[in-house]
C-alpha cells in the first residue's frame, strides 16, 4: 500500500489540486484592476490558462521524444512523441473552446481577429497536419522517422508563431505577454487569486501527464496485441 | 561535403530544369494565369491591403507548386545513385540554393506581371525588393524541407499544401507586414525588427533542415 502511494502520489496531487482549483475558482471573489471588462468571467483564468500550460508542456514533451527517437530509433520513443502531441492537441482544442466562451462574455464575440488567437489556431493546424502525415505513411519505421523530423521542424516554427510573432504584432486585445496596454501577468493578479492560479496550473499540467501516461500504456498494449 | 559537390549538384539541377523546359514553363504559365484571373476578378484594386494580400497569396501558391516537385521529379533509383556519391548535406544545400534561384526568378516575374496588370502601389521599392529576396529564401528553404518530408509519404499535392501552409505562416505573416509598410510609407525605420525576424527564421530553418535532412535521406 505504501509503495503504491509512493508511486501514485502525483496523481493524487493532481486530483486534489484540480478539486481545489474548481471549488476555489468558483467561490473566490474575483476582480482584477485594469480588466474590469472581464467581471465575474475572470474565474476562467484558472481553467483557460491551464489548458495553455498543459498544451505547451505536452508539445515540449513531444519535441523531446522526437529528438530522442532520431538518436536511437526506438519505437517506444515514437509512441511517446505521438501521444504527447495528441494530448497537446486535446488541450489546444479545449483552450480554444474555453477561450471562445470567455471571449463571448468579454469581447462580445467568440472569435476576434487577433494575432494571439490566430497564432493558436494555426498552431493547431500545424499539429493536425502531423496527424495527417502519420496517417499517410504505411510503414511503421518510416512513419516514425518522417513524423519525428516533421515534429522537430514544426516545433520551432510553432514557437515563432505563438510566442514571438504575437509579441511583435503590436496591437492585441488578448492579455498576457506584450502588445497589450493593460497587460495582465499572473504576478499582477490579486494575492487571493494567485493562491488558486499557481496550484491550478500545476494541477492541469499533472493531469496532462496522467492522460499522456495512460495513452502511452494503452498504445503499448495494443502494439503487443498486434505483434502476437 | 564540399563546395565543389554542391556546385556540381546545382549545375545538375539547372541542366535538368533546362532539359525539361515544360516544367518551368508550366509554373510560369500557372503564375501568369493566376494573376490574370485576379485581374479579371477585380475591376480595380484601390486599397493597398488587398493588393498586398493577393500578391503574397499568389506567390505562396506559385512557390508550393514550383518546389513540390523537388524530390519527386527524378526517379527513386536515381536517388539511390545520388545517395552513394554525394553527402546528404550537399544534396539539401544544392536543392535549397537551386530553389532559391527559382523562387527569386518567379517572385521577380510575378512582381513585374502583377504591377503590369494590377497597378503599382509600392512606394518603397528597395524595401519591397528586400522583402521579396528574404521571402524567396524563406519559402525556398521551408518548402524544400517540406517537399522532402512529403516525398517520403504517399506523396500527393494536398499533403504538401497541408504540411506547408501552416508552417509557412510565421514567415508569410512577417513578410506581409514588412511589404505592407513598403506599400504605405517611404521610410525603412520601424521595419528593422521584422527584417531581423525574417533573417532569424531563414537561418533557423536552414540550420534545422541541414541537421534533419540526413535522417530523411537515409531511407
Amino acid at each position: 500500500m505504501r509503495k503504491q502511494v509512493k508511486k501514485y502520489w502525483w496523481k493524487i496531487l493532481a486530483g486534489l489540486l484540480l478539486l481545489y482549483a474548481i471549488i476555489g475558482g468558483f467561490f473566490i471573489r474575483v476582480s482584477v484592476e485594469g480588466l474590469e471588462v472581464a467581471g465575474e468571467s475572470m474565474r476562467n483564468i484558472f481553467y483557460h490558462v491551464g489548458m495553455w500550460f498543459g498544451m505547451a508542456t505536452m508539445l515540449v514533451t513531444g519535441f523531446i521524444y522526437s529528438l530522442r527517437y532520431l538518436r536511437k530509433f526506438d519505437e517506444q520513443e515514437d509512441i511517446r512523441a505521438v501521444e504527447a502531441v495528441n494530448v497537446g492537441l486535446m488541450f489546444g482544442f479545449l483552450g480554444i473552446l474555453t477561450g471562445m466562451i470567455w471571449a463571448d462574455f468579454t469581447w462580445g464575440s467568440p472569435w476576434v481577429k487577433d494575432p494571439k488567437l490566430n497564432g493558436a489556431a494555426v498552431g493547431l493546424l500545424i499539429y493536425l497536419a502531423y496527424s495527417i502525415l502519420r496517417g499517410s505513411i504505411e510503414d511503421t519505421q518510416k512513419r516514425a522517422k518522417v513524423s519525428a523530423i516533421y515534429n522537430i521542424f514544426a516545433f520551432f516554427l510553432w514557437v515563432v508563431l505563438v510566442i514571438i510573432l504575437p509579441r511583435l504584432a503590436g496591437e492585441s486585445i488578448h492579455p498576457a505577454g506584450g502588445g497589450n496596454a493593460n497587460t495582465i501577468l499572473p504576478v499582477h493578479l490579486p494575492p487571493a487569486m494567485r493562491l488558486i492560479f499557481y496550484p491550478a496550473m500545476l494541477g492541469w499540467i499533472l493531469l496532462g501527464l496522467w492522460i499522456y501516461k495512460l495513452r502511452v500504456q494503452l498504445r503499448k498494449i495494443k502494439l503487443i496485441i498486434d505483434n502476437k | 561535403m564540399s563546395g565543389k559537390e554542391v556546385k556540381y549538384l546545382i549545375g545538375k539541377e539547372i541542366r535538368l530544369e533546362l532539359k525539361q523546359k515544360y516544367v518551368l514553363n508550366g509554373i510560369l504559365l500557372y503564375l501568369v494565369s493566376t494573376i490574370f484571373v485576379t485581374y479579371l476578378a477585380f475591376d480595380r484594386i484601390i486599397d493597398t491591403d488587398t493588393w498586398n494580400s493577393l500578391f503574397w497569396i499568389i506567390l505562396l501558391f506559385v512557390a508550393v507548386n514550383g518546389i513540390s516537385k523537388s524530390f519527386i521529379q527524378e526517379n527513386p533509383a536515381r536517388h539511390i545513385y545520388y545517395y552513394t556519391i554525394a553527402s546528404p548535406q550537399a544534396i539539401l544545400l544544392s536543392k535549397v540554393i537551386y530553389n532559391l534561384i527559382l523562387m527569386t526568378i518567379l517572385s521577380m516575374f510575378s512582381f513585374i506581371f502583377f504591377i503590369l496588370l494590377m497597378g503599382n502601389m509600392v512606394i518603397n521599392i528597395s524595401l519591397f525588393l528586400t522583402t521579396l529576396i528574404l521571402g524567396s529564401l524563406g519559402l525556398a528553404s521551408i518548402l524544400t524541407m517540406v517537399a522532402a518530408i512529403a516525398s517520403r509519404a504517399s506523396s500527393n499535392f494536398s499533403l504538401m499544401a497541408i504540411l506547408s501552409f501552416p508552417i509557412v505562416l510565421p514567415l508569410l505573416g512577417t513578410l506581409m507586414k514588412v511589404s505592407k509598410s513598403a506599400l504605405s510609407a517611404a521610410q525603412w525605420s520601424g521595419n528593422y525588427g521584422f527584417i531581423i525576424i525574417l533573417l532569424t527564421i531563414n537561418i533557423t530553418v536552414i540550420i534545422l533542415a541541414y541537421l534533419l535532412f540526413p535522417y530523411l535521406w537515409r531511407d
